[in-house]
């Protein structure tokens, strides 16, 4: 695996040349749905990842046809390039990415850092919403080798089929606490799925926001035995966190078969019977 | 507009570490704040100055942080 930029990055400086190049669309999704009111990179659409990024009704990603109408308002059809971005390390960015790639858009990138660097730079923030030209945009058939469900988490801890990365804090993966500090508990038993290695998301991180080197994802994985020849099941609490480190270890790393389990522990810490391990 | 004036410090609120980011943005300040791992936001507040706007913000941070109970492991 080549340990060059991969193409699903930008930098903050590329974006400030670019953002609002035609067949380009750049988008901030925040943890914070306030952040893009502060100020957000000229020319940026913004989603709510409680609203716009979800089915409201059921548990589940973002239906297919909310998603074609939220690109399709946002002037973004099959050959946009979107560029993602937002607050904590671009948290709920990967969040958006996954779901992109779930139903097949093609060249979505990240910007390396988010939020945190542009500001950090200094660089223009504008509080205008921008209005775009409408666009017809088509979902393709959902790519379910991206997303992990109950059955097949259960089914990968009793037979070690594929490897658990637990992404949590971790005093949330000893069950010292239910939910990050000042946040509500969502779940009724603390701990982590038998068997799972604790590799918390801030680790693919460096202090700028960026995402760190290929050399040092590589070593902190590997480290803990995590590998590109086994499949990988990431998991948090409701499924962000660990889409940024599915990112890492699929776009960054390389691994063929990395899924996202976005039930995660709002679902395994409620189910009743699930095993628990301690600490 | 550029951001102005932006601090990021670190602080222990009713004994768990935060991250307070403040900057200015025109006449306003903006003040964020949260929990360092996993560093999720958990208030947030403007005001006219930075005092102001920080003080509002460690107000509900310090709320919100007082409900997170602690287990034996």
């Amino acid at each position: 695996m080549p340990a060059t930029l991969p193409n699903v990055l930008v930098t903050t400086e590329w974006v400030a040349q670019h953002a609002t190049d035609a067949g380009v669309r750049v988008v901030e999704v925040d943890v914070d749905t306030t952040a893009y009111d502060q100020g957000h990179v000229p020319g940026a659409a913004g989603w709510n990842w409680t609203t716009e990024l979800c089915d409201t009704l059921v548990r589940d990603i973002v239906p297919a046809d909310k998603l074609e109408a939220l690109l399709g308002k946002n002037g973004i059809d099959n050959q946009t390039a979107i560029v993602l971005y937002g607050d904590n390390n671009n948290w709920f960015a990967a969040w958006a990415f996954w779901q992109l790639k779930i139903y097949g858009h093609e060249d979505v990138r990240i910007m390396d850092g988010g939020r945190k660097k542009w500001l950090a730079e200094g660089r223009d923030l504008s509080t205008e919403k921008p209005s775009f030209t409408a666009k017809t945009y088509k979902t393709k058939t959902p790519d379910t080798s991206l997303r992990a469900f109950l059955p097949e988490v259960q089914q990968a801890m009793k037979s070690k089929s594929a490897a658990l990365v637990d992404v949590r804090s971790p005093q949330e993966f000893t069950g010292e606490i239910l939910s990050p500090p000042g946040l509500p508990e969502t779940c009724q038993r603390g701990g982590h799925i038998p068997g799972a290695k604790s590799i918390p998301w801030g680790k693919n991180c460096n202090e700028d926001g960026t995402f760190k080197s290929f050399e040092d994802l590589q070593a902190l994985y590997s480290s803990q035995g995590i590998t590109s020849d086994r499949p990988v099941i990431a998991y948090c609490r409701i499924g962000e966190r660990s889409s940024l480190t599915w990112f890492a270890l699929k776009h960054l790393l390389g691994f063929k078969d990395v899924k996202n389990y976005d039930g995660s522990w709002t679902e395994w810490g409620n189910l009743v019977g699930a095993p628990v391990e301690k600490p | 507009m550029k951001p102005e004036e932006l601090t990021r410090r670190q602080q222990e609120i009713s004994g768990w570490p935060v991250s307070i980011e403040t900057y200015k943005l025109g006449d306003v300040f903006h003040c964020t704040i949260a929990n360092v791992d996993p560093g999720a936001r958990l208030a947030r507040a403007d005001g006219a100055t930075r005092e102001e706007a920080e003080s509002r913000a460690i107000e509900k941070a310090t709320r919100y942080l007082k409900q997170t109970r602690k287990f034996e492991v």
